[in-house]
């Protein structure tokens, strides 16, 4: 089973100017986030998030009633639904309407779950052009990165970083003016938008009564995608199903705050299926595209499933001192930070990175946060203890496991726990008086102990514990 | 007859800062109770949980329900281990009726110790001296899980000759985290960097807070940068006179 990236995470931890693009980013979605949740500007924000909650478990618990109710409504509005196994299978589908209607090039709406099946890659593959719309994306793909945040794709990004990035890839002169940038973008992409075939996007939310496609943006690309391209391809997740359409009311009002700090975004389109007889716009066809790639394996667990009311907001993220630290690209995939590091195992299996439920302080603060209410540190311990028994199964991780044993042991005879702690101070005694110890002996040098005093230093041990002080206390008050 | 409290006091402050378990006793007396000490008592099983070894867990919270029966109330003078037994010793012990059953009446009785001072005995002034500048870090469990925020806040501010200096990250994790502190010691250190960082802006001397473990953190931290800030268990400050 892979090791914990420890090489990258010192990097980034050693990258100055990274930490600081990350850590200044999100603490500015932080502050918005706060300001727009305050109880004087959404007073039942508390209420909101547990109407989500359970909105999201009925849904799930009924998916595959709303799934099928969606699909009827999709067809009854005369557009079509595909169903896909995994990446592979959207790929060959897409590739193969492209073949049908003589389609060459595709432009994107954000979206992760398009990241997720590395849907570009795969594009490419077959002699097809992608082109990704959102600003950040474009600038992702121009690099052919990978995005950094759920959200905010180029979020480890300065200006100048993208100054130089334009100059390379699109021939411009250095200009480190966002909004400069911002109308460079725009020109490339105008261009594309009208010469493009195919229009592929994700879904923020699927209505089952209605079979409206919900697309939640800010920059107008989403819209130039799906109504100027012939056809429409959306790509969304089973689990992006609301029951109807007034629950919206209940996650648009959270959704934009939780994400950037704004009661609503931009734009909220409602994509009802392809242009009929009298309307001015809108593609010709229209496909929903519902993909598994693991989710049914996810769903599966009645109480880990709720990890699939996850709405993408990434303010789990913003608030993460893990992620703020680490940030985006030292994860095992296309989701990072805390809802990744509960979402990742379930849809990889466990084995794929199993130090990630461990890399938690257990703080809480993706909780306090999640819109959804995801219980997002009880995940990563249950995970835990299942990536324990992974090891065991592989007969691995023998030392810790023989470790919590016999510590375990020691705790349940109080004689001997005092016994070994007794020793322990015999050891670690106090060398200068009120001074903390900085280095030990080269032998006692290892494992944990190693590991703590790579950054801090350890308090010598009292030469009597508490309970032997209680117990002299006693006496005495005894006399 | 006077009310009987057992003290809790974690196998951390047993082994390492038996002086935040004895100023827990004085401030209880202090205010009337009578304090016991349960010998049979080690730690609450929460290392193994949070390293995912539950069976190994479940072991150790035995010991500490068995330690603990018949105590009127329990004190804890730690946020994190009093959340342990309150909110997670049910999902440890979910397919134990008889523990369950042992778990309905206990649960209630135990007490993180500044929620006991407040709720329980209900006092804010408990007759502290302590002169100089302090600020409070908001430990995880006590802050998400007990939900304690203005409670030290209050009994700080009745202590005479103190000032309570707020840090802008009050809130934000020292980077602890168990054993995620060994096995993520990057990380770990540069989480406790940002937070010393909050603390010295402050310009407070002390820094206080329910849960040892994380002064254990900071503290080890400070130390390491040759920084002079002490770290003193709230119950230290309260015991002060």
């Amino acid at each position: 089973m892979p090791a914990a990236p420890e090489t990258q995470f010192r990097e980034t931890l050693n990258n100055a100017a990274l930490q600081n693009a990350v850590y200044s980013a999100t603490g500015r979605l932080m502050d918005k986030r706060k300001l727009v949740v305050a109880p004087d500007v959404l007073p039942d924000y508390q209420e909101l998030r547990d109407q989500a909650h359970a909105l999201k478990k009925h849904t799930l618990d009924n998916l595959d009633h709303y799934l099928e109710q969606f699909e009827s409504c999709v067809l009854a509005r005369g557009g079509k639904v595909v169903w896909c196994k995994d990446g592979g299978e959207v790929a060959e589908f897409l590739a193969r309407l492209a073949k049908e209607k003589d389609a060459r090039l595709l432009v994107k709406v954000k979206s992760m779950t398009s990241e997720e099946i590395e849907l570009n890659e795969h594009l490419e593959r077959e002699g097809l052009e992608a082109v990704e719309s959102d600003l950040g994306e474009f600038i992702v793909q121009l690099r052919r990165g990978r995005p950094y945040h759920i959200v905010a794709p180029a979020l480890d990004l300065t200006r100048y970083d993208v100054a130089e990035l334009f100059t390379q890839k699109l021939g411009v002169d250095q200009d480190d003016v966002p909004e400069h940038q911002t109308q460079t973008a725009r020109a490339v992409l105008r261009q594309k938008f009208l010469s493009a075939d195919i229009g592929v996007s994700g879904a923020n939310f699927l209505v089952a009564d209605s079979g409206a496609v919900v697309l939640v943006t800010n920059e107008g690309n989403g819209r130039m995608c799906t109504t100027l391209p012939k056809i429409h391809v959306a790509i969304a997740g089973i689990e992006k199903l609301v029951p109807r359409a007034q629950d919206l009311a209940v996650f648009l009002k959270l959704l934009g705050r939780s994400a950037t700090g704004q009661p609503l975004t931009v734009y909220t389109s409602f994509l009802n299926g392809p242009r009929r007889p009298g309307e001015i716009d809108g593609p010709e066809e229209f496909y929903v595209v519902l993909l598994d790639n693991g989710r049914t394996r996810v769903l599966a667990d009645r109480e880990k499933r709720e990890t699939l009311y996850c709405l993408r907001c990434g303010a789990c993220l913003n608030h993460c001192p893990i992620y703020r630290k680490i940030g985006g690209h030292n994860y095992p995939w296309v989701y990072s930070g805390p809802i990744g590091a509960i979402l990742s195992p379930q849809m990889l299996g466990v084995q794929a990175a199993p130090w990630l439920p461990f890399a938690s302080s257990l703080c809480g603060a993706c909780a306090e946060v999640c819109p959804v209410k995801i219980d997002i540190p009880k995940f990563l311990l249950q995970l835990r203890s299942e990536v324990n028994k992974a090891k065991r199964r592989d007969r691995q991780g023998r030392l810790e496991r023989l470790g919590f044993q016999a510590w375990a042991w020691l705790m349940r005879h109080p004689k001997l726990y005092e016994a070994a702690g007794a020793m322990g101070a015999a050891v670690f005694s106090e060398q200068e008086p009120g001074r903390w110890i900085r280095s030990v002996p080269a032998p006692m040098n290892v494992g944990p102990l190693r590991a703590w005093m790579s950054e801090r230093d350890i308090p010598p041990l009292p030469a009597r514990s508490f309970r032997q002080l209680w117990r002299e206390r006693t006496r005495k008050k005894g006399r | 007859m006077s009310t009987r409290v057992s003290l809790f006091v974690t196998c951390i402050v047993d082994q390492l800062f038996p002086e935040v378990g004895i100023a827990a006793a004085e401030v209880l007396e202090r205010l009337g109770y009578e304090v016991e000490f349960p010998e049979d008592q080690t730690c609450c099983g929460q290392p193994a949980f949070n390293t995912g070894y539950r069976a190994e867990a479940r072991e150790v919270a035995c010991r500490c329900l068995d330690a603990l029966r018949g105590a009127e109330y329990v004190v804890v003078p730690s946020g994190s281990c009093a959340s342990m037994i309150t909110h997670h010793y049910e999902e440890l012990f979910a397919k134990d009726p008889a523990r369950m059953e042992e778990l309905q009446s206990f649960l209630p009785r135990v007490w993180e110790f500044s929620k006991f001072l407040l709720e329980v005995a209900k006092v804010e002034d408990v007759g502290a001296r302590f002169e100089g500048a302090v600020t409070f870090h908001d430990s995880c469990h006590g802050l998400r899980e007990l939900h304690i925020k203005e409670g030290p806040r209050r009994l700080l501010s009745k202590v005479r000759g103190l000032t309570l200096c707020e840090m802008e990250l009050a809130e934000e994790c020292c980077g602890f985290g168990g054993t995620f502190s060994v096995k993520f010691p990057g990380i770990s250190g540069a989480m406790s960097r940002n937070k010393i960082d909050s603390i010295l802006k402050t310009g407070a001397g002390t820094v206080t807070g329910v849960d040892a473990s994380c002064l254990l953190q900071l503290r080890g931290a400070l130390s390491r940068a040759g920084l002079p800030v002490q770290t003193m268990h709230l119950a230290q400050i309260l015991a002060s006179q």
